[in-house]
Order: C-alpha cells, then sequence, then structure tokens
C-alpha cells in the first residue's frame, strides 16, 4: 500500500498543528461557532446530538494492521470502545471531546492517516472497488491513479469552498463495486481501441434530494489528462454552482440546469486551458504510485479445490459462509473474505475496539497485513490461501464476524441516523435492528437471496436508500418519525433510482412491510429470479397492493428510544 | 489609517473601498478623488473617464466575472475581490483566472470576510495582499500565510507540481 515520504508527513504533521490552533482559538473564544464550523468540516469533526462525531479518512479503504490497531486504540482512548465504519469507506467515532481533537489527529499522523477533507464542500475522500488490486474482473489496479489524484486534491487551494461537497469514486472492473453512477464523478477505467489506458468520466450522479444517475461527459480520456480534466470539471463547477439553495448545490443540478452537451462544451472549453499542463501525470509518477500497489508475495499453490469443497460438504455454516462472503482472487490458491459487521444486534458498520484489534491481528497471520473497508460497511481480508480459510471462519465466528450473510437481507447499509446525526429525521439503527430480527433465520436468508436493504435517517441518503433494492427513508411527519419505502432500486452496472410504493409507515410496522414485500416476491417469482429482477419484470403494483391490502399493526420494538445513545 | 496584509507583510493602506449605497445609481455616483477601489459596475458605467485616472483600482463581487474587464486588466494598478462569506469560494477561481489566464499583475486584494484560515489557500491562487476583518488581529493572521511549508498540486503561486519538483521515493523492493 501507499507509504508517507517526508513530504506526505509534513502535510500531515502541519495540517495537525493548524488544526490545533484552530481548536485552540475556537476554545479561547477567539473563534465564534459559525467561523469554527467550516474549518472543523474540512477536518472531519461534526457537532452531533450528543457529541462530537470524527470521521478518518480511509483512503479508497484500504488499511494496514498498523493502522488498524491505531483506529482500535483511538476506539478505547477517546470514545467508548468501538467505531463505525462507513459508506465512503471511513471510519467514524461519535464520543469526541473536542479538546481531545488535536492529539487523536497527532495520533492518527504516527500511522500515516488523517481526517482532511472527510466533511465540508470540498473534495472527499475517493472511494473505489473494494477489491482492488485482488477482483478477477478488473482490468487494471486503480489505486496508483486514485492515490495520485488523492494528493492532488488534498489541500486544493481553488477547490476548498466549493458550493457543496463533492465525491469522487473509481472502478476498474467488470462489474462495478465502486457506485460510480451515483457520484459526483465517477471515474470507470477502460481501454480504447488501440489498447491504451483511460478513463470513461461521468458527472452529476448522486442521491440525496434529487437522486440523478450521471452522465457521460467523456467516454475516453487518456490517464495521464486525469489531473487536469477533473480541474476544468471543478473550475466549472466552483463558479456556476448554484450557492443560493443547499438542496439545488451539487453539480448534478448545475449539469441538469445546463443540460449535458452545453456542460461538456464548457469543461471542454476550461480543459483546452490547462490540458498538457505540469500537473499532466508523468510516466515516471504513475510508475512510482504504482510500485506501493505491487503484488504481494504470493506463493505458487495448486489450483486444486478439493480439500476445500471436502471441508465444505461436511460443514453447512462453513459452506454458508463461504458461498455468501467468499469470492474468487484472481491468484490460484488465494480468496478474498468478506467480514460482516451485520450481525443481528449490532448496529451496522459498528466494530468493537476488541474487534479491530482483532481483525488487524488477523490481517497479519492471513492477508500480508492489510485489509479494506467496504462501501457496504463490512471489512475485507483480500488475500487469505483457500487452505487458511476454515481456520479464519472458525476465528472469525468466535468474535461475531462470520455472520454468512453479504449480500442478503440482513446486510444491511444503515446511517446512524436519528439515534447520533443532528441532520437525521428519524432514527435508522433501530429501524435495521427490528427488520434484521424478525428475518434473522439463515436458511430464510439464503432462500430470499441476494437484496440490498439501505436505510437512511434523512433525504441526504447517507444510507444511499435510492439505489437499495429495497430502500427505507426516515421522513418528519409533524414531528414524528415515519419511514418511506420504495423498491427496485440498485447499485453497479445497472443503477436505477427505486420507485415508492406509497403512504409512510410508522416505525413499528416496518418489520411487516419488508415481510409483505417478500411475500409478494416469494409468490410470484420465477427461476432463478432474484428480488430486483422481480420488481423489473412486474413492476411496483403487486407489492403495492399486498403491503397496502390490509392494516399493519403496530409491533413494540423501542424505536421511540434512544436506545443507542 | 487602516492596515492590510501585502506581500507578506503589514502595511498601511490609503486606498478607500467605494460601495454604492441604497438609491445610487452605477452611472450617477460621483466617484471622489484620490485612491478608489469602484465597483465593477461603476468602472463599466465610467470607463472613459475612470480610465484617464491612475488612482482607480476596480471591485469584483463573488457572482461577477473579470473577464468584462477586458483589457483594462492591463492598467488597472489594484483589482479586489469580495468574499461576501467565508465558505463562499469563487472568488478562489475568479483570482486564479485573473493571474492565470488574463494576465493581472498588479495588486490582487481579497475584501469582505477574510480570515487568517483563508489567507493560505488565497495566496496559493494568485492574492497578495489581504483586508483581513478589522474585528480580528491582524498580527495573528499574518500567520496563516505561513501554515504549509509544501504542498502537492499546481496552482498560480507554484507552476509545478510535487511530483515534477522533487524526486519522491518509489516503494522498496518487498522482500
Amino acid at each position: 500500500m501507499y507509504r508517507y515520504d517526508q513530504y506526505d508527513h509534513q502535510i500531515v504533521k502541519e495540517r495537525v498543528a493548524q488544526f490545533k490552533s484552530q481548536v485552540e482559538r475556537r476554545l479561547s473564544g477567539e473563534l465564534s461557532e459559525d467561523e469554527f464550523r467550516p474549518l472543523r468540516l474540512q477536518n472531519g469533526l461534526y457537532l452531533q446530538r450528543h457529541a462530537y462525531m470524527l470521521r478518518v479518512a480511509v483512503p479508497y479503504g484500504l488499511l494496514s494492521s498498523t493502522q488498524m490497531r491505531k483506529l482500535g486504540h483511538i476506539a478505547r482512548a477517546y470514545d467508548r470502545g468501538y467505531g463505525h465504519f462507513t459508506t465512503r469507506q471511513n471510519i467514524q467515532y461519535n464520543w469526541i471531546e473536542l479538546e481531545q481533537t488535536p492529539e487523536i489527529l497527532a495520533e492518527l499522523a504516527t500511522v500515516e492517516m488523517h481526517a482532511i477533507q472527510t466533511s465540508g464542500n470540498c473534495i472527499r475522500n475517493i472511494t473505489a472497488d473494494q477489491f482492488c488490486g485482488v477482483a478477477a474482473d478488473e482490468l487494471a489496479d486503480p489505486r496508483p491513479y486514485i492515490e495520485i489524484l488523492r494528493q492532488w486534491s488534498t489541500f486544493h487551494p481553488e477547490f476548498a469552498y466549493l458550493p457543496r461537497k463533492f465525491k469522487i469514486a473509481v472502478n476498474a472492473a467488470t462489474e462495478d463495486r465502486a457506485a460510480v453512477q451515483v457520484h459526483d464523478i465517477g471515474l470507470n477505467l477502460i481501454k480504447n481501441a488501440s489498447g491504451e489506458l483511460g478513463f470513461q468520466v461521468l458527472v452529476g450522479g448522486g442521491l440525496g434530494r434529487t437522486p440523478i444517475i450521471g452522465s457521460v461527459v467523456r467516454e475516453f480520456l487518456p490517464w495521464e489528462h486525469l489531473l487536469t480534466y477533473i480541474e476544468a470539471v471543478m473550475r466549472v463547477y466552483n463558479q456556476y454552482g448554484r450557492r443560493d439553495n443547499k438542496y439545488k448545490a451539487r453539480i448534478k443540478i448545475l449539469l441538469k440546469a445546463l443540460g449535458v452537451e452545453e456542460f461538456t462544451r464548457q469543461v471542454e472549453a476550461e480543459w483546452l486551458h490547462v490540458k498538457d499542463s505540469p500537473s499532466t501525470i508523468t510516466q515516471e509518477e504513475f510508475k512510482r504510485a504504482s510500485s506501493y500497489f505491487a503484488p504481494p508475495a504470493y506463493e505458487n499453490l495448486p489450483t486444486d479445490e478439493s480439500a476445500l469443497q471436502t471441508l465444505r460438504s461436511s460443514n453447512k455454516a462453513f459452506s454458508n459462509w463461504v458461498q455468501r462472503n467468499v469470492r474468487p482472487h484472481k491468484v490460484n490458491g488465494y480468496a478474498i473474505a468478506t467480514l460482516s459487521l451485520k450481525k443481528t444486534g449490532v448496529p451496522p458498520g459498528d466494530a468493537t475496539a476488541d474487534q479491530i484489534d482483532f481483525v488487524a491481528n488477523l490481517a497479519d497471520r492471513f492477508s500480508f497485513g492489510e485489509l479494506r473497508v467496504t462501501h457496504e460497511q463490512n471489512l475485507v481480508l483480500a488475500d487469505v490461501k483457500q487452505s487458511d480459510l476454515f481456520k479464519l471462519w472458525e476465528e472469525l465466528k468466535a468474535h461475531g464476524l462470520a455472520t454468512p450473510n453479504i449480500g442478503l437481507l440482513t446486510d444491511i447499509i444503515c446511517c446512524p441516523g436519528g439515534d447520533f446525526c443532528s441532520l437525521a429525521n428519524a432514527k435508522s439503527i433501530p429501524i435495521a435492528q427490528a427488520i434484521a430480527e424478525r428475518f434473522d433465520s439463515l436458511d430464510f436468508q439464503h432462500d430470499i437471496g441476494e437484496i440490498e436493504l439501505n436505510i437512511s435517517g434523512c433525504i441526504n441518503a447517507c444510507g444511499h436508500h435510492h439505489v437499495g433494492t429495497i430502500g427505507i427513508l426516515g421522513v418528519d411527519k409533524d414531528g414524528s418519525e415515519w419511514y418511506q419505502v420504495s423498491i427496485g432500486g440498485a447499485q453497479g452496472n445497472h443503477s436505477s433510482i427505486g420507485k415508492i410504493i406509497g403512504p409512510s409507515f410508522a416505525s413499528g410496522q416496518m418489520p411487516e412491510v419488508i415481510g409483505r414485500l417478500l411475500e409478494v416476491y416469494v409468490r410470484d417469482r420465477i427461476e432463478e429470479e432474484r428480488f430486483i429482477d422481480t420488481v423489473n419484470r412486474l413492476g411496483i403494483d403487486p407489492f403495492k397492493d399486498h403491503v397496502y391490502a390490509t392494516p399493519i399493526k403496530h409491533g413494540a420494538f423501542a424505536a421511540g428510544e434512544d436506545a443507542h445513545a | 489609517m487602516p492596515k492590510i496584509i501585502k506581500d507578506k507583510a503589514i502595511v498601511n493602506d490609503d486606498w478607500m473601498l467605494l460601495k454604492l449605497a441604497e438609491g445610487e445609481s452605477a452611472e450617477a455616483v460621483n466617484v471622489p478623488t484620490g485612491k478608489q477601489i469602484v465597483p465593477l459596475a461603476v468602472w463599466l458605467a465610467q470607463t472613459t473617464t475612470l480610465k484617464t485616472r491612475s488612482d482607480i483600482g476596480v471591485w469584483i463581487a463573488s457572482d461577477e466575472r473579470a473577464e468584462v474587464l477586458g483589457d483594462a486588466v492591463a492598467s488597472l494598478p489594484l483589482i479586489a475581490i469580495d468574499f461576501p462569506s467565508f465558505s463562499d469560494g469563487r472568488g478562489y477561481s475568479i483570482a486564479y483566472q485573473l493571474r492565470a489566464r488574463q494576465g493581472f499583475e498588479g495588486e490582487l486584494r481579497a475584501i469582505g470576510d477574510v480570515l487568517r484560515d483563508q489567507l493560505f489557500y488565497m495566496q496559493r491562487v494568485g492574492f497578495n495582499a489581504f483586508a483581513t476583518r478589522p474585528d480580528r488581529s491582524i498580527d495573528d493572521a499574518l500567520k496563516g500565510l505561513t501554515d504549509f511549508s509544501d504542498t502537492y498540486q499546481t496552482s498560480w503561486d507554484q507552476k509545478t507540481p510535487l511530483f515534477r519538483r522533487v524526486p519522491r521515493p518509489a516503494a522498496e523492493e518487498s522482500l
């Protein structure tokens, strides 16, 4: 993975000093809260319902075991013993004291980490496929490009006070696992007809209040022009993006207002000024960045999977886990294992300090000392020998990290919601938990098969509800919490925005609402059809009819209380 | 006399900032004698008379375009860009383009909601003068210019990105 040189260290160290000064000036009253807000936000510090929340950047979701241990230490020393992995592949801590933030940042800097630009109206942490470098369907490892882009965007002087936050995602595989179509800029690494590498550039996708699939503004951008082209997009957006209404300030609104042709024309015109400038990426810089992502020292292993198959046939629980949580690796004899952070009873994406330390140790023992965070809020050991899978599974099981539910109903994407977030209209974690409890049976989940259940506590859509096969959105009606349900959303290559099925529900009705949606699927599915296929074939009407056919009793789970506060 | 930061030092400022009062029009307003920074609209309405003076600067609001100044950028001694609020970042792109595209070489001054923690970015995009908010210490603000000793990317102040400027190490061969 990428390692800091003296310049990276220096810049992060100076950032820690700068933020320390800003915190001191806030505490002394020299800075008002209004003046401090944009400063702390550029450093990932939010003021939430109960305390400050600090979001730490995990560039493209990649962590070393050393960094992971530091994250566990911070959870223990400065928070309440746990952290929350987010849909931007970052980690956030919910119980932080303002006075301690400079010290936390100084600790992070010792392991080459920071919280720079993890919030605020700037270019955020760039996300990527969690299987970069190991996926069999990958064209080339995109991480060198992303690291170059990360450095370019770090403290870019011109683009720190954009109209709104700005999110970039990069995909290099046949199957898009980075949700590039719903980002402000989505980049697909592709080859042109002459076999040269470059990017297809999408702009203006996004979720939030106005969910939109991104538009292609350039079919092929040779890779060396990546920085200058993005500079051109950013300059057009910084000048012409709306600033009068924060709900209309994302680049997607500008692109829709201008139309994709006019927007593209403006970007291309701006690019002519900066194309071939010194920001053009050199072959040497690409090579340097690539050297940090060279494959680890894989052993030459046999392709024989019979031992694994024998273990699977004698142990159904292990076999379920392999089926759902293990994916093929591009190197013979290795496998990619996903560690589920979606055990029923635990808020999705949460990990305790002990679990964090434990996973760091597993990374050292089984996966060359590295791990990844997924945007579905799970963890990945990307380079596990197939012959180690059984041992790994047994150890994961003992620590509550082996739930075989990746891609299934209880692998819920969920924002922190009203338990923590001051923007939320409604709680989301108790809804996730009530649904997970109702459908805890693994046999049932495996029968239902692939489905994405995404929950957001407000329209900002941190829980990506628009692209959930089933999406749940918390809404406020006359001061009480209600939930709007949509179906038919999808991420990846066939991204689509879900359709709302009708009037919203009370929290206690939600498990039954999900139950009824699943009943329609089980009743009407044909052959190998997934839930999303059935929705696409039949439309939402049969689902809607069944859900609203008879009144739904309110359940009694404790969504009305601050159960997690 | 009020003070500003100019070319990394605190100096006295003898320019006056002209703002249109309610009911005043750009065409009719009287531009006093002496060094005056006038709104872009006033400059455009009274160019014929104002361009004969050597003590006129122009200030640009964040929703205006500096391109309309045309050739005047070659002779104006001072252009100011207003930051109506800390979070309005349009002025950074206006400044960069004034320097990089329009070739403005005079004093480029940030006015409005200008505080210590913006100065590092502002100087990078081409500002060399800062009328910091009078309710805050200008001596403290000066420190904002030196928050970082190096930068990754190009802007007006640094035409070469770090990766072309210095030798940076590749990963050591894995064992």
